[in-house]
């Protein structure tokens, strides 16, 4: 895991990933697909247009990676801003989660896609386009936030001891998938900011 | 932001689509004529987002200079939060739902100081 993002003349990034990292990027951005949910098709029949209008949730998701991919608009310091946030809310949540469905989908099927043009080993060069770049950051970072959260990573100092576990943990994968997204990432930031 | 009548809270939908009211031509130029209490966007500091993406979102979404964005992340990662923006409510609704979008944890309220 020490692939690093390197610019592409066309405004772009590479990354060599080898199947290992493959099967791993794929699997969270599917399980994170499978946090966001389903998007709101309309049904069979239905009005699609009315689909358009459909309202979102009100509520703030219990569940705290939700939560933080999903924050109040008002914060919630008392039953006014609540209000102001569950609004808010209602008109913009269903964007904001279709957008990081994409986010998650454009990781799967680039990944997919250098999968089938490899050399068969199921890893390889991958090779993004400004757009896909984008939609990577957007992921990398929703995946970032979501494992922060079940990490329970709340602050910096503590960080500390949940870099230096001890192979028998059960958060060691999770915190090692962490931080090389935390590297991919910012290797990714780095060629779009040159 | 197909939703969004242009005028008013969020809470006041219209199904009139908003390319037609893009292309009304009083639109165009009609500056703010009372000045509204101003509001701000918060964005607040959370140990995950890296400081070199926060950097990149202010500079690519407001369009701020690398050194305004790079004070600007610098102060959310100090105090903990920063005004980024500050405007209508309706402008500084846009924002936030804009930095949730890239991730962002922000809120926006009314500019009290």
């Amino acid at each position: 895991m020490s692939g690093h993002f390197e610019a592409l003349p066309d405004g772009g990034a590479a990354v060599p990933l080898d199947e290992v990292e493959v099967s791993i990027l794929r699997s969270l951005a599917v399980q994170m697909l499978e946090l966001i949910g389903p998007g709101d098709e309309p049904a069979q029949g239905e009005d699609p247009l009315a689909a358009l209008f459909q309202e979102g949730p009100s509520e703030k998701p219990s569940d705290p990676a939700l939560a933080r991919l999903f924050p109040d608009a008002y914060g919630d310091g008392d039953e006014r801003l609540r209000e102001a946030s569950a609004e808010f809310r209602r008109f913009t949540e269903n964007d904001l989660r279709t957008r990081k469905r994409e986010d998650a989908l454009a990781v799967v099927r680039s990944l997919d896609a250098l999968a089938s043009a490899g050399d068969g080993s199921g890893g390889g060069r991958l090779e993004l386009s400004p757009e896909e770049c984008r939609r990577w950051l957007g992921a990398l970072n929703d995946l970032r936030l979501t494992i922060g959260a079940r990490l329970e990573v709340t602050d910096e100092d503590e960080n500390a001891d949940l870099y230096r576990l001890p192979d028998s943990d059960p958060r060691k994968p999770m915190v090692m998938a962490y931080l090389w997204l935390g590297a991919l990432q910012e290797t990714l930031v780095e060629t779009l900011m040159a | 932001m197909r939703w969004r009548t242009g005028s008013g809270s969020i809470g006041r939908v219209s199904v009139a689509p908003v390319e037609i009211e893009r292309t009304a031509p009083a639109e165009e130029g009609h500056a703010v004529t009372e000045p509204d209490v101003p509001w701000v966007t918060i964005v607040h500091n959370d140990p995950v987002n890296l400081m070199s993406y926060v950097t990149y979102v202010f500079q690519t979404y407001f369009g701020y200079s690398k050194d305004k964005a790079h004070k600007l992340m610098l102060d959310v990662h100090h105090k903990g939060r920063a005004v980024v923006s500050s405007g209508t409510r309706e402008e500084m609704e846009r924002d936030v739902q804009a930095m949730h979008g890239y991730g962002l944890w922000a809120t926006l309220s009314q500019d009290r100081g």
